[in-house]
Parts: C-alpha cells; sequence; structure tokens
C-alpha cells in the first residue's frame, strides 16, 4: 500500500498553529499560577493546627490525585453553570488546570516545607536574625530550592495535560489540531506535527527551568 | 432529565471492564518492553544509550492524548486493519514502556556499585549479573514509583475517551447526554476511578515511607 504524507496541507495552516501554541502557553501559565496559590493556601491550611481547615485539604488532594483529569474538566464545565457562574470554556479550563496542579501543588510544597530542620531556624535566631530573616534566608530559600525540581516537572506535566481541555474546546493546541484535521482529513499529518510542538515547548520549558535553577539555587548545601 | 437506573449501571460496569482491562494491557506489554527500554538504557553501548534517551524523552515531553491519536491514525496508514482496542492498547504500551523504562533505569542505578563489582568478581556474566543480582534488588526499590506510574497510567485510559473507545470515561460522557445529569454521572465515574486508585496510591505511598525510614 502507499499512502502520500501530504504536511502541505498542513503546513498551510501554520499561522493559526502559531496562534495555538500562544495559547496553549496561556492555558499552561495561568494554570501553573493557579496552581501555585491553591499549593501555597493549601499548605497553610494543611499545616494549621485545627482539624476543621486540614481536613478538607487532604480530602481535597486525595480525591484530585486518583480521578482523571479528564472526569475532573467535565465535572467542573458542567457544575460552573449549575452554581450560576457562566465562563467560556478557556477560562474554565484554566480553574481545571489550577485546581489539578495544585493538589500535586499542595504534596511537593508540604514536603520542601517539613524538610526545614528545626534546628537551622533555632541557629538563626541564636544569631540574632529578625523573624523575617529567618523565613526569607533560613526557611524560604532552602525550602524552594528543595521543591523545585518537583514543582517544574509538576509544571511541564500541566502544560501537556493542556491538550485535555480540547475535550470542552478551550482555545488550544489540540482543539485547532482536530480543526484543521476535520477540514484537510489529513489526519496524522496534522498530529504528528502538533506532538512536535508540543515537544518543542516542553523542552523550552526544561532549558528555562534548568537556568533558573542554575541562577538561583548555585550555592553549595554543606 | 432521565433517572440513572439499573441498565445505566451495567453499562457503566460494562465500560470499567474497558478501562481495567486496556490499563492491565498497557501495564503487562509496558513493563515487558520498559525493561528492554531500561537495559538498554543502562548498558555500556552509547548508541543504545543515546537512542533510548530519545525514546523517553518523546513520551516524556508529548502529551499522552497527541501520542494516542499519533499512534491510532499511524496503524491506519501501516495498511493493516486493525479496530480501535489494538491501536488504543498498541499507544498505551507503547507509552507505558517509557516510563516505566525511566523508573526502571533510576532503580537500576540505584542498586550500589559494590553488587555489580561483587557478581563480576564472582564471574557472573552479564545476563545472570542482571537477572539474579541487580534487577531483584532494582524492582524493590522502583515499587513505590511503579506503582505510581500504574495510578496515573489507569487515570490515563480515560483519554481512550476522547478517540472514540468506549471505555468507563466514554460510556460517562454517552449516559450524561442520554439523562442530562452530568453531575450525577461524571460524580459516580468520578468515584468508581476513586476506589481503584486510592487504594494503590496508599499503598505506594506507604512502601515510600517505610522504605525511606529503613534507609534512614
Amino acid at each position: 500500500m502507499s499512502y502520500r504524507f501530504d504536511f502541505g496541507a498542513v503546513l498551510d495552516r501554520a499561522p493559526e498553529l502559531l496562534w495555538a501554541s500562544l495559547g496553549t502557553l496561556g492555558l499552561a501559565l495561568a494554570g501553573m499560577l493557579l496552581a501555585l496559590v491553591i499549593g501555597i493556601l493549601g499548605v497553610v491550611a494543611r499545616t494549621s493546627k485545627s482539624e476543621i481547615a486540614r481536613t478538607p485539604v487532604i480530602v481535597f488532594v486525595e480525591v484530585v490525585r486518583n480521578t482523571p483529569f479528564l472526569v475532573q474538566i467535565f465535572f467542573i464545565y458542567f457544575a460552573l453553570p449549575l452554581m450560576g457562574i457562566r465562563l467560556n470554556p478557556t477560562v474554565t479550563a484554566i480553574m481545571a488546570l489550577g485546581i489539578n496542579g495544585g493538589a500535586y501543588a499542595i504534596e511537593i510544597i508540604r514536603g520542601g516545607v517539613e524538610s526545614v530542620s528545626r534546628g537551622q531556624i533555632e541557629a538563626g535566631f541564636a544569631l540574632g536574625l529578625h523573624k523575617a530573616d529567618v523565613f526569607r534566608l533560613i526557611v524560604l530559600k532552602p525550602a524552594l530550592r528543595a521543591i523545585y525540581p518537583s514543582l517544574t516537572s509538576q509544571f511541564i506535566m500541566l502544560t501537556l495535560t493542556t491538550s485535555v481541555c480540547t475535550s470542552i474546546a478551550a482555545y488550544e493546541l489540540t482543539s485547532a489540531a482536530q480543526r484543521i484535521e476535520s477540514d484537510t482529513f489529513r489526519s496524522f499529518e496534522v498530529y504528528f506535527m502538533v506532538t512536535a510542538i508540543y515537544l518543542v515547548i516542553s523542552t523550552m520549558m526544561m532549558g528555562l527551568f534548568a537556568l533558573i535553577s542554575r541562577h538561583y539555587f548555585n550555592y553549595p548545601t554543606r | 432529565m432521565g433517572p440513572i437506573g439499573e441498565d445505566e449501571l451495567f453499562f457503566l460496569m460494562q465500560g470499567l471492564k474497558w478501562t481495567v482491562l486496556l490499563a492491565i494491557v498497557g501495564f503487562i506489554g509496558g513493563g515487558i518492553f520498559g525493561i528492554l527500554i531500561a537495559l538498554l538504557r543502562t548498558s555500556k553501548k552509547k548508541v543504545t544509550r543515546t537512542i533510548t534517551a530519545g525514546y523517553i524523552g518523546i513520551f516524556q515531553g508529548t502529551p499522552l492524548l497527541m501520542q494516542l491519536f499519533v499512534v491510532y491514525y499511524g496503524v491506519a496508514l501501516l495498511g493493516v486493519e486493525v479496530n480501535a482496542w489494538i491501536a488504543v492498547a498498541i499507544a498505551f504500551t507503547l507509552h507505558a514502556s517509557a516510563f516505566l523504562g525511566e523508573i526502571w533505569r533510576g532503580s537500576i542505578e540505584a542498586v550500589p556499585k559494590g553488587q555489580t563489582e561483587a557478581a563480576n568478581a564472582l564471574g557472573l556474566h552479564y545476563g545472570s549479573r542482571m537477572k539474579d543480582v541487580i534487577l531483584p534488588q532494582a524492582l524493590k526499590i522502583s515499587l513505590p514509583a511503579t506503582i505510581g506510574f500504574l495510578v496515573q497510567l489507569i487515570k490515563g485510559t480515560s483519554l481512550a475517551a476522547l478517540v472514540g473507545f468506549i471505555e468507563l470515561t466514554r460510556v460517562g460522557q454517552i449516559i450524561s447526554n442520554q439523562t442530562y445529569r452530568p453531575l450525577l454521572v461524571f460524580g459516580i465515574v468520578g468515584a468508581i476511578y476513586f476506589i481503584i486508585c486510592w487504594p494503590l496510591s496508599h499503598v505506594g505511598s506507604g512502601l515510600e515511607k517505610r522504605m525511606a525510614k529503613a534507609a534512614r
């Protein structure tokens, strides 16, 4: 059998793919920010002394981490209108990404905060540092350094997960691919090229994260 | 709005059957190829290391949904008449082989160097050294991450719904469209996934904690 590949039909739609790539990046960036906010707030509640604050966070984390993102996004997509909230699909997708990423961020950040040893904090006070300085120099930076690898690889996962947002027709790369597919019938070519674009995006993000890490966390631990 | 009755629940169980089958096939197929990938990735030859690193990088750097689409339409181009089930199973097998290969590479490298040296000193050849000395220890080290990936894989099978494969999530979509009760239906579907995944996650993190304590 001889199938003739026709990437030209897809290349004609390059501008559309470019814009959709920006859509994917925007979705990913907004999702990361929301995930970070949920992560920080969640850790504050998760490490608090009151059980009423801790329990909902534990339940939230377990539920989100043990159900598929696709089911979550459908649930949110249908739940919001019932609560009288009308959002466009892209904003709904950002909420779903943020909620999903937030659950993972809570666990990652909690691990980092707990990794700072009590003795270091006491040593900081013994040296006469202010509370703010102890937090900034002794707690925050080492904790950031400890969570950085897990958090950034989680961010890359989140970026790849944005492709699932095509299921509610959010503006991003995969939905553009499906649009081009239905126009050109060049299924394999479209998805092959879009997969390559995702690979470029995730590789660039990895490079950027590594660069930031080398710049900010480049100091000896011992 | 329609009711969610016995018929709907039966239909959901049918979907669940395909979800579980798909996860099992992906995990076993991915496991077999994954060991191969892990061994090639840790071999002495630079060529095989580079190729397998590229293979892993591609699967870890692209969305699972795109991998499904590319394999689904790619298999069709090969001219062989295959049904959706086979195409999707191939996609999950390839996906799982890359992730399990990377997890197991890490655990093979985590086995102390002295073990390899001792096996060499005893005159064991490569096959025996791997099978009898390194891999059993690596398997133990990899257990928490392997179970963690199994949970990822089970959740990932839901994406097969987007290529039209009838499994749990797709059944949920169909019932939701028929009954106009999306929250109830996706609530039930989510609960079913949770019942399967949560115990696994629990076992995985329990093992991880135990091993961390033992290492201290």
